[in-house]
């Protein structure tokens, strides 16, 4: 771990300040930083210690919707009464990922933040050009297992490792961020996360001195919430492939059909496409099917982890057929 | 004085029968549990000394070629760096288990990705990781396009354990049913919890080194080896070791820089490594491919067994990952072939991981046997029984105690196998195919020379003392109870003490031998305590009869009154001999599996789990029943998810921690059962046992993956049975 | 504001780099809490900091000023062990005994986040009572690898505490 400069923020705009300089990064839990510090993937020259800032609280808005503090930790989150009741898909996904330890620790801006586990991106030695621009992508022709089939790029792909995103993909929900001078902008989980492109190293559209607040959470919706993950070992595992979905029907017809996917890509992949061809249909197999073959269309393997696309379509099959009741 | 004992023939004289304090073989909780669970027993990193340094490794980072050059001078110009250690004598690769002399040195020399070559040492854990981060070095990388690192296509030479009788060939074109059926299996890592450690003192004449070892009697040799100097200038200290499962059996490269480095700065210097370097420079367990052969007669006798494998080690290495060495005696068949070759490649060291050999020729033996279960419509429980051989089918030798029998039907029984016609996809519950299988386990037996010291204290108590390490296996329970039985006393009085070289030489832990060879030994030293006492109590020694700290009689005198102040001090010695020339011996057992695998996404959990195990005496009913379970949490994790993913391009170990390389977690076991299937094997040990440590992985895998095809329908012929390769063979 | 670890306080140290593990271990001489990965990913290092488990190795001394850490030390003695430390030996729920004192934290956390009623992903439910089954005490006890594979006697030692407490 490079030595750093270790200074506590006292407001946002201090926070903003401190972290507009180069080099200088914001820490709350840390569970993914200081991974990362110790390995010296990451190698600020300046954290910024932003637990005392008044962004923890989780709160109803006036609009129905839920307003949850940047440093709101996964546990906070998870157990929460209303997040339980009214946006379930979202503690189920947040259980589903890492640990009680790992949860308690992890706040949500920082596990939005969540960097990839690509295991060449982890290895300081290895090419990766998300770590080391221009040094090349040990992953397309190494192990590519844990390995990204959806908007990949020459140069990246890695995926995004996280539960909790793609839930609050699929529910739509908003980033609010800060940066310096009071400037506040607020971006869709949808369009927070990026495809890794030319400029891999990016993962998010976070620019220096911007420090996530606070997600919001649109207000509730009917219908029958499920997150789905397909990992290796039964727990602590991260997702080969998950699926988001709230999906809700009126008549026998699908009447909404919000998913989101995570282990696909760079981020959690959400295809508007998929709601289009399900809604106002009747729930049948080769509907689901359907909804496959859009997500799928453009999916490319990469040798070992060609098997994501067919578990993909499997898993997607299998969450509409139990959000539905159809028999597969 | 020294009590020696060379097992030539069975020892029927059961001595530990003849103990009246009962308590041999009984669930005696740890006595250095409260320790354990408190936090308070010490590992080998957590010794305090005054000025201890900090020294971090540094690794190559390419697989082959040469150090050229280390600038020492920007590095020591670095916050708090105290010295970088290149030393010639450093440890390039652990020696492999029993090895008894230096391992591999020349650090500069690269043979594989990862490899130590350096130690930096500093005042801080924090300034001396850094510094080895940043520790400027030139080198010279061989092109990796002209390393050998895929073992289907390096050079190969023949390993041990191969045999050739009669005509397998002609036996498969001729049989009533055959199989002729390949498999893979994929690396292991031991990952045990503590990671590699060390702190070594040096009083500028002798060493000391506190270090995470399984076997101080050889590593003492190893380290006194590479540093050239005398063994009795060399002190180990191993009290507590965090799991070793082969991965600390010989010297490592963290034990040998620290005692260059506390030389060199005449500092304690303490070297733990990360969990990465474990990963990257410590023992894999080998890949390997394999092919089994089986031909039965119409009554589904085998006719022909053949098993050949390949596995693969570094150029030099001598060990080959034993697949061979239960299948040489654990089935019939006259026409019998057994072939083993070692691909020679640049990855880390190949070695003993938990049941080297066993645990993963037995699956595939064991996944084989099913496969012709069902080509022969026999049931698979049955068709194991009638494949018994009366005598070792290699060599010919009669068999010590052989409990497979009994393990298959009492383990069927206690399961509830059926032993009805067998059809996978006959049972479902919502998403999940349920299926059942089973295996026979095997796990050859083997002793080792072992020297204990015994104390019986003028006031009663007791003390043993070797060398020999407590690795988790309960050796500080067992000995205890030894103790306690044979001198008759209550086991809150028998103090044991392990791991250190400077009691006597015990056989250290590893290959199962280490309850069995260490408690023989305290069994003789006991013994000769008995002897004593019976001369000074004046009476025979087969009428003396001790318990709670008494001579029992008609007027029962206790022992501090006979001892009459003094005490009585034997050192017991146990070696092996000649009985195994005589005899093949063997630990066996049986398991029985269910498990449902997901018709969607190809999940797979095992929902339960019976082991049966045969392995002569229990010496304690709790810790025995631990290593069996903690055997077939093993077997789990080799079925369904452990694997070493190794880079195409240059080799290196890509998943080299423990978020990726996937040991099973609580939620991946269900409730196990273990059931002990007791008898007395006089041949096998002075304590009538034999090994149990490593059974209980040894072959529970292959039931695994028997229940996933009777569940599913998917018959893998590779092992892990990760989701993706069920789906690709599961049926629509 | 210093630290408090086990009631007593301690200043911070002034290398930030310090982990909260490795200042446990190294500074405070606690080395009942146990380095396994140091990154996160096998549970041997929980501690509980103002009662909640977390991972020692991922967090920076230097970032627990004012809070309140207990450690295996502070939840029994030999002398005096807790009901569940001795449960532990009773049940042979270790073997080893590395990933023992991480293992014993979280279950102690574990007890309290069933009795507030915080499901689990083993949980058929979100809301409501939560039963100590096998099942959500594997999940919520899968943090904290054992090697050795004492999971079903650490399941038994964990069930047969939580029934002698209700």
């Amino acid at each position: 771990m490079k030595p750093f400069d270790l200074q506590r923020a006292d407001s946002l705009t201090h926070a903003s300040q401190l972290c507009s300089e180069r080099n200088a990064k914001p820490i709350g839990g840390g569970a993914n930083l200081v991974d990362l510090l110790k390995l010296e993937v990451e190698r600020p020259d300046r954290l910024v210690d932003i637990n005392r800032l008044p962004i923890a609280g989780i709160e109803r808005m006036d609009d129905g919707g839920l307003r949850i503090g940047a440093l709101a930790s996964n546990t906070a989150v998870a157990v929460d009464d209303d997040v339980r009741s009214q946006w379930p898909v979202l503690s189920r996904a947040i259980l589903a990922g890492a640990t009680q330890q790992l949860r308690n620790r992890a706040t949500t801006g920082g596990n939005l933040c969540q960097r990839t586990r690509c295991y060449y991106f982890t290895n300081i030695d290895q090419p990766c050009n998300k770590r080391a621009p221009g040094s090349g992508c040990g992953a397309i022709d190494g192990v590519a297992r844990l390995h990204a089939v959806l908007g990949t790029s020459d140069q990246c792909i890695a995926t995004y490792p996280g539960d909790m995103a793609v839930a609050l993909s699929a529910l739509d929900a908003q980033v609010e961020i800060a940066s310096a001078n009071d400037r506040h902008r607020t971006v869709p989980v949808r369009e927070f996360h990026r495809l890794p492109g030319d400029t891999p190293w990016k993962d998010n559209v976070l620019e220096q001195g911007e420090v996530i607040t606070a997600v919001t959470l649109p207000k509730p919706v009917s219908g029958r919430q499920i997150y789905r993950k397909v990992r290796e070992r039964s727990s602590y595992a991260f997702a080969l492939v998950s699926v988001a979905a709230i999906i809700d029907m009126a008549d026998g017809l699908i009447t909404r059909a919000d998913l989101a996917f995570g282990g696909l890509a760079h981020k959690p992949w959400h295809d508007p496409r998929i709601a289009e061809a399900l809604i106002g249909k009747s729930p049948h197999e080769a509907l689901f099917d359907k909804a496959a073959d859009i997500l799928l269309e453009d999916a490319q393997g990469y040798g070992e982890n060609d098997f994501k696309i067919p578990l993909a379509l499997r898993t997607l099959k299998a969450v509409l057929a139990e959000a539905t009741g159809v028999q597969l | 004085m020294t009590v020696h004992f060379k097992q030539d023939e069975p020892d029927t004289r059961n001595l530990l029968d003849q103990g009246s304090q009962g308590v041999i073989g009984t669930a005696m909780s740890r006595p250095e549990g409260l320790a354990k669970v408190t936090g308070t027993a010490p590992y080998s990193a957590e010794y305090r000394f005054d000025d201890c340094l900090v020294g971090v490794l540094v690794t190559a980072p390419f697989t082959k070629g040469r150090i050229t050059g280390i600038d020492k001078e920007t590095a020591l110009a670095m916050d708090g760096v105290v010295a970088v250690i290149d030393d010639s004598r450093m440890t390039a690769r652990p020696a492999q288990g029993g090895a008894g002399e230096a391992p591999q040195q020349s650090p500069r020399q690269i043979c594989y990705y990862g490899q130590p070559f350096a130690l930096v040492v500093a005042t801080s854990f924090e300034k001396a990781r850094h510094a080895a981060k940043h520790l400027p070095f030139s080198y010279e990388a061989d092109d990796v396009s002209d390393i050998p690192l895929d073992p289907e296509t390096a050079e190969t030479e023949a390993g041990d354990g191969g045999m050739q009788a009669g005509d397998l060939a002609h036996a498969m074109a001729t049989a009533e049913h055959a199989v002729d059926v390949s498999y893979t299996t994929m690396g292991h890592a031991s990952a045990a919890m503590e990671p590699h450690a060390a702190i070594a003192q040096w009083d500028g004449g002798r060493l000391t080194v506190h270090a995470s070892l399984q076997m101080p009697n050889y590593n003492i040799s190893e380290l006194a080896d590479a540093l050239d100097l005398t063994e009795d200038k060399v002190r180990i200290v191993s009290r507590y070791v965090g799991g070793g499962f082969g991965s600390k059996l010989g010297l490592s490269e963290e034990t040998t820089a620290a005692a260059l480095a506390a030389m060199e700065l005449g500092k304690p210097v303490k070297v733990v490594m990360s969990r990465q370097q474990v990963f990257q420079s410590i023992m894999r367990r080998s890949e390997s491919s394999q092919r089994v052969r089986l031909a039965v007669d119409a009554e589904g006798r085998l006719t022909g067994f053949g098993h050949e494998a390949r596995v693969s080690n570094l150029p030099g290495e001598e060990f080959a990952e034993p697949v061979l060495q239960s299948s040489a005696f654990l089935y019939a068949g006259e026409n019998r072939l057994l072939a083993l070759d070692v691909a020679r490649i640049h990855q880390m060291t190949a070695g003993s991981v938990r049941a080297p050999g066993e645990a993963i020729g037995m699956p595939v033996l064991e996944a084989a046997m099913d496969c012709l279960a069902e080509e022969a419509g026999i049931d698979p429980v049955e068709l194991r029984l009638r494949n018994i051989p009366e005598k070792d089918p290699g060599k010919g030798l009669p068999f010590t105690t052989h409990e497979l029998a009994d393990c298959l039907k009492k383990g069927a029984e206690a399961f509830g196998w059926d032993s009805g016609p067998r059809k996978p996809r006959q049972n479902r519950d919502g998403e999940w195919w349920i299926g059942t299988g089973m295996a026979s386990a095997a796990r050859v037996h083997n002793v080792a020379e072992a020297k204990a010291r015994v104390t019986l204290n003028a006031d009663g108590t007791a003390r043993v003392q070797s060398d020999m390490t407590d690795i988790g296996t309960g050796t500080y329970a067992i000995l205890t109870q030894i103790a306690a039985e044979m001198l008759g006393l209550d086991p809150a009085n028998v103090m044991v003490e392990l791991g250190d070289t400077d009691f006597p030489r015990g056989p250290g832990s590893g290959g199962s031998w280490g309850a069995v060879s260490i408690g023989s030994a305290v069994v003789i030293a006991c013994d000769a305590i008995r002897q004593s006492l019976a001369k000074k109590a004046g009476i025979d020694a087969d009428d003396l009869k001790l318990k709670d700290g008494k001579l029992q009689g008609s007027q029962p005198r206790s022992l501090s009154e006979l001892l009459d102040g003094g005490n009585m001090s034997e050192e017991g010695h146990y070696e092996p001999g000649d009985i195994s020339d005589d005899y093949t011996s063997s630990s066996f057992g049986a398991f029985f599996a269910q498990v449902r695998v997901n018709r969607h996404t190809g999940e797979t959990r095992v929902d339960r789990m019976l082991g049966a195990f045969g392995f002569g005496r229990v010496l304690n009913e709790k810790t025995a029943r631990s290593q069996c379970l903690g055997g077939m949490v093993w077997c789990i994790g080799s079925a369904l998810t452990e694997a070493l993913h190794f880079d195409p391009v240059d080799g290196h170990l890509v998943n080299c921690d423990l978020a990726e390389y996937h040991v099973p977690v609580h939620r991946d076991v269900p409730d196990l059962e273990v059931m002990l299937v007791e008898s007395r094997d006089p041949a096998a040990s002075a304590v009538q046992g034999k090994g149990v440590g490593e059974l209980g992985m040894c072959g529970g895998a292959g039931a695994i993956a028997n229940a996933v095809y009777n569940a599913c329908g998917a018959r893998l012929f590779e092992f892990p049975m990760t989701p993706d390769k069920v789906l690709a063979d599961m049926p629509d | 504001m210093p630290i408090t670890v086990n009631d007593r306080t301690h200043d911070l140290p002034d290398d930030p780099r310090v982990s909260l593990l490795d200042f446990l271990r190294g500074h405070l001489g606690l080395t009942g809490t146990k380095k396994g990965c140091d990154h996160g990913q096998c549970g041997a290092c929980t501690v509980l900091v103002n009662g909640m488990r977390i991972n020692s190795c991922l967090s920076l001394a230097a970032l627990h000023d004012g809070d309140a850490v207990t450690t295996i030390e502070g939840i029994g003695t030999p002398e005096d062990p807790s009901a569940l430390q001795q449960a532990f030996v009773e049940h042979d729920g270790f073997q080893c005994g590395y990933c023992t004192p991480g293992q014993i934290c979280s279950a102690t956390a574990m007890m309290d986040e069933i009795a507030n009623g915080w499901p689990s992903d083993a949980s058929a439910e979100l809301t409501g009572e939560i039963k100590p089954t096998p099942e959500e005490i594997r999940e919520r006890m899968s943090g904290n690898l054992c090697r050795c594979g004492a999971y079903s006697n650490i399941v038994q030692a964990i069930l047969a505490t939580q029934e002698a407490q209700s």
